[in-house]
């Protein structure tokens, strides 16, 4: 057995099954007795429901029931909740209109539930559908985030004047205002951030059963986090109180933020399944997923900075609209205030931030976290800017960059907007970064190739993100409506082996290994005899799931705190059985040794004494060796970094190559760096596909034209390139492990490094700016119009 | 209803479907072969990727009654019947090729005939073009390509390349 502690790239314990075709995914369950489920969805994305008969549909062959969200509604079914309350600037709430499971009276976007047929079979479920007759008076849509604020535009709901949801802003104005007056320099962006589908390739799932004889009900689903499922949808929406309601995630086929929130379906096959006392499935289909699963991103913001002559950041100001879509998704509120207006900071010491965000209400698909989840966004803009400031004052944007970098010796740094960094070092990986992608020979790979017909840029990002979220108290006072600790329920078994049972969920970060190799490093038992259980609230004590980069720096700090308990329950044991007093116990790594002495006991020994208490201080302790911990962080954590991009633009068609992507990131402490290195390659492809390939269009009166993979452009390996990846850490100093996380870094840092690269391809062109995805249709559209400066002149 | 004859990972079957039935609603349902996986519903993401008479096949593509008479193999049938993994299996564990597991079935179908029709040896373009049909959203392919490099010598009876 090699080493399989804390920095092993130890091969995945999780792997065997999934290369197996072993893998166990919600649509692989069936229950006995099942039925199937098929949601009829709206095609309009805006109507009155005038008539719903289901008659015909229901006397189909082999169909056992027609539901409509009247019927839900008469069974005192209610709507799905909203996780996060935002104030407006005058301290108002933020309007919450109701989100029935199934539509009442209205739909309100493509792909709204209308009713839900209920089988013997998935076909015959879909061709029963095919027999409801709806009637539909269409209303004016509203399609795009600025429409929603047009004067006179239709309104989403009819209680929410103007579609706002809310008006929210942070910083200091007064300030602000004043170094914009004195600044010797503005410089002014507008931009949006590309509304994008998550796509995990699984289609999200759901699986309700009833138990007649118990009357317990169970929920299989695609999620990220089973316990915030069966927080909500027991406590407001069917109204089962916890102990009668079982929530199982079992694997899950990637989530990036999609598979967080409380979706219609779940609650549908779970009533459904206590209605007709069999278990029901849905699964959804591609062109489902499209139309219900949350989308991310979808900002139009303008940013300003103020700056001193020699290019010193003064103060930023920034206004965003942000698309909260038709109805709040379970956390869409936060994403556009405390996980964007609050990174606005970034990597600088911009001493002065005020942020407005006005979230609007469209005709869409409801928008919330993607990977990422407000931090891409910051840094897009951000990092965007930085680029511009260098473009409008010929500045070097390295430099520019270094002079108003947040110095290695000021941590921890307060930010004008909230947010305290406990450590960093952003030179470090800027340099890091550089070095690895050759940055300073790249204007003699530029001429070679400018000599082939290739426009060559290369961009870099310096990024910062929060995550390890988040401090309870901290997230109540800002609107959460749960706390954010992490559990761990360690159970050190008789004979030694371990089982952890952790409230975070895996869906593709290999939390199975990581875990275990955390666990073995402190408690000295290979990894093939640590088991490490999640996705079943029958079984993990509690929990509030994976997302933002939270697994490892809360989830994993629980487990660290459980373990401690153990030790300091075994080092009692060990004083028994030895004689000893227990301040001389010491433990390492497996042994319980006197200090000293040559005496020691192995944890078995300790394990077995605990379960077979016949020589135990049965008195003063219980028997067994099994720790729960909840940990509620202290703060959030801050990984930071640099990404470089280096590309080809054709210059006959626009089409962009993709040459070298280097990432240096510091993401604390690394437990398994293959599988760190893993997750920020796989969210640079996507930050990649954000910047060049993906876009959810939907047209001027709401359709969604880009709901499919034919039409919604997935990054493919032949898009792609290597993507190399460093790290640089410093240590977070507020958890045990001093870890950060690494999820998300890939999806927030490459975007504008990418942008940048593509802007500065086009350098002898003049291009200030070019919104995302930069595609070659539209590229090709830019070389067409725009003929080169240099030529020009 | 008709019938479908055919050799499933070395087995026989006989089973009854309808017309419109897909190869993969047969594998999934019909015979619980669940490692074959729907992803998409336009033949784009090639999660579904079996073999049909030895090539990759998406078996969304495909109707039931389509594959009478012939031998399919799925994920569950590659490996080694003591259970040692195929070539292929062993490096996608080796070079962390798979995050959730969800395309890793198709993907690893698919590499494998990939790597089958050239014995000459592959570039990395060769196989990131190869991969054209088969769509992953954790890994950027990055892992994948490493994976089926690494695989290829394996395959083709020669002495594997050292693991980073």
């Amino acid at each position: 057995m090699g080493f399989e502690g804390i920095g092993a790239s130890v091969r995945r314990k999780e792997d065997a099954r999934f290369l197996s075709g072993r893998g166990h995914y919600t649509d692989d369950i069936n229950r006995p007795g099942q039925l199937y489920a098929f949601i009829k969805r709206s095609d309009r994305p805006h109507a009155r429901i005038a008539s719903l008969q289901t008659a015909q549909a229901a006397a189909a062959p082999g169909v056992v029931a027609v539901f409509t969200g009247q019927d839900m509604a008469a069974d005192n079914v209610g709507g799905l909740p909203c996780g996060w309350q935002i104030h407006n600037k005058d301290g108002s709430p933020m309007a919450e209109p109701p989100h029935p499971v199934i539509a009442i009276g209205k739909v309100r976007h493509v792909g709204d539930p209308v009713a839900v047929v209920i089988a013997e079979s998935r076909q015959a479920a879909k061709d029963a559908a095919e027999l409801l007759e709806i009637e539909y008076d269409d209303l004016p849509a509203v399609a795009t985030t600025l429409d929603a604020l047009e004067p006179g535009a239709p309104t989403v709901h009819d209680d929410v004047a103007g579609n706002v949801c809310y008006d929210w802003h942070i910083g200091d104005k007064g300030t602000v205002d004043a170094a914009f007056a004195r600044a010797a320099k503005v410089v002014k962006l507008e931009l949006t951030n590309n509304r994008l589908v998550p796509n995990a390739m699984e289609p999200r799932a759901a699986l309700g059963d009833f138990d007649t004889s118990s009357g317990d009900f169970t929920l299989y689903t695609t999620s990220q986090n089973p316990h915030v499922i069966r927080l909500l949808m027991g406590a407001f929406v069917l109204h089962i109180p916890e102990n009668k309601l079982r929530v199982v995630a079992p694997d899950v086929g990637g989530g990036f933020g999609s598979k967080i929130y409380h979706y219609a379906e779940e609650a549908i096959v779970t009533w459904a399944a206590g209605k007709l006392r069999r278990p029901v499935k849905w699964t959804a289909e591609r062109n489902e997923s499209f139309m219900s699963d949350a989308h991310g991103r979808d900002h139009v913001s303008t940013a300003e900075m103020a700056l001193d002559a020699d290019g010193t950041f003064l103060a930023l100001r920034v206004a965003t609209i942000a698309n909260m879509g038709a109805y709040l998704s379970t956390f869409a509120p936060c994403v556009p205030t405390y996980l964007y207006a609050t990174l606005l900071a970034g990597v600088y010491k911009t001493p002065a931030i005020y942020a407005e965000v006005k979230a609007v209400f469209t005709n869409t698909v409801p928008v919330d976290a993607y990977r990422g989840a407000g931090r891409p966004e910051a840094t897009y803009l951000l990092e965007r800017l930085v680029d511009v400031i260098a473009h409008d004052t010929g500045m070097d944007r390295v430099e520019i960059r270094r002079k108003n970098f947040i110095p290695a010796d000021a941590f921890p740094y307060q930010t004008p907007v909230a947010l305290q960094y406990d450590s960093g070092n952003y030179e470090m990986t800027l340099k890091a970064a550089l070095d690895a992608a050759d940055f300073a020979g790249f204007e003699a790979r530029r001429a070679a190739a400018r000599a082939k017909g290739k426009l060559r840029g290369i961009g870099i990002s310096t990024y910062l993100e929060a995550c390890g979220i988040a401090p309870s108290a901290v997230v109540g006072s800002l609107g959460a409506r749960a706390g954010l600790y992490e559990v761990a329920n360690v159970k050190v078994h008789p004979t030694g082996s371990i089982t952890v049972y952790t409230g975070t969920h895996s869906h593709g970060q290999g939390h199975e290994t990581t875990f275990a190799q955390l666990i073995s490093d402190q408690m000295g038992v290979p990894i093939d005899q640590i088991e490490v259980v999640h996705g079943d609230t029958s079984k993990i004590p509690f929990g509030m799931g994976t997302y933002g980069s939270r697994s490892l720096a809360v989830g994993g700090s629980a487990m660290v705190k459980a373990m401690d308990k153990i030790i300091a329950k075994g080092k009692k044991i060990a004083a028994h059985l030895m004689e000893a007093a227990v301040e001389d116990i010491e433990f390492d790594k497996g042994t319980f040794k006197v200090a000293g002495t040559d005496k020691s006991k192995t944890l078995t020994d300790i394990s077995l004494a605990a379960y077979v208490p016949h020589n135990y201080p049965i008195e003063e302790l219980e028997p067994g060796l099994d720790e729960t911990a909840f940990y509620d962080p202290k703060n959030f954590t801050f990984p930071g970094g640099c990404h470089v991009c280096e590309l080809e633009i054709d210059q006959e068609t626009g089409v962009v190559e993709m040459v070298n992507f280097v990432a240096v990131d510091d993401v604390g402490r690394v437990i398994n760096p293959m599988i760190v290195e893993g997750q920020v390659q796989g969210g640079v492809a996507q930050g990649i596909g954000q910047a060049l390939l993906e876009n959810a269009i939907y047209d001027s009166n709401g359709q969604l034209l880009s709901g499919s993979f034919m039409d919604y452009t997935m990054p493919r390996a032949n898009d792609l390139v290597n993507i190399s990846v460093g790290t640089e850490i410093t240590l977070c100093t507020h958890n045990p492990l001093g870890v950060k996380g690494c999820g998300e870094v890939g999806a927030i840092g490459s975007p504008p490094a990418v942008m940048n690269a593509v802007i500065d391809a086009l350098k002898e062109y003049g291009i200030r700016h070019i919104d995302m995805p930069a595609t070659g249709a539209k590229l090709w559209e830019i070389l067409q119009a725009n003929r080169p400066k240099m030529a020009a002149e | 209803m008709p019938q479908v004859s055919l050799t499933v990972n070395g087995k026989q079957h006989t089973v009854e479907v309808e017309g419109r039935t897909l190869l993969v609603e047969l594998l999934r349902e019909k015979l619980g072969l669940t490692g074959t996986h729907v992803g998409c519903d336009t033949s784009q993401c090639g999660a579904c990727v079996v073999h049909v008479d030895g090539l990759a096949v998406k078996s969304c593509t495909m109707l039931a009654l389509q594959a009478d008479g012939m031998a399919v193999t799925t994920i569950e049938g590659i490996a080694a019947a003591d259970g040692t993994l195929h070539p292929m299996q062993e490096m996608f564990r080796e070079h962390h090729a798979l995050q959730c597991g969800f395309c890793t079935p198709g993907m690893v179908m698919t590499a494998i005939d990939l790597v089958n029709a050239h014995p000459d040896g592959l570039t990395d373009k060769e196989i990131r073009e190869g991969l054209e049909g088969n769509l992953c959203r954790c890994t950027g392919y990055h892992n994948i390509v490493k994976a089926i490099a690494a695989a290829h010598p394996l395959m083709h009876g020669q002495a594997p390349k050292a693991a980073e």
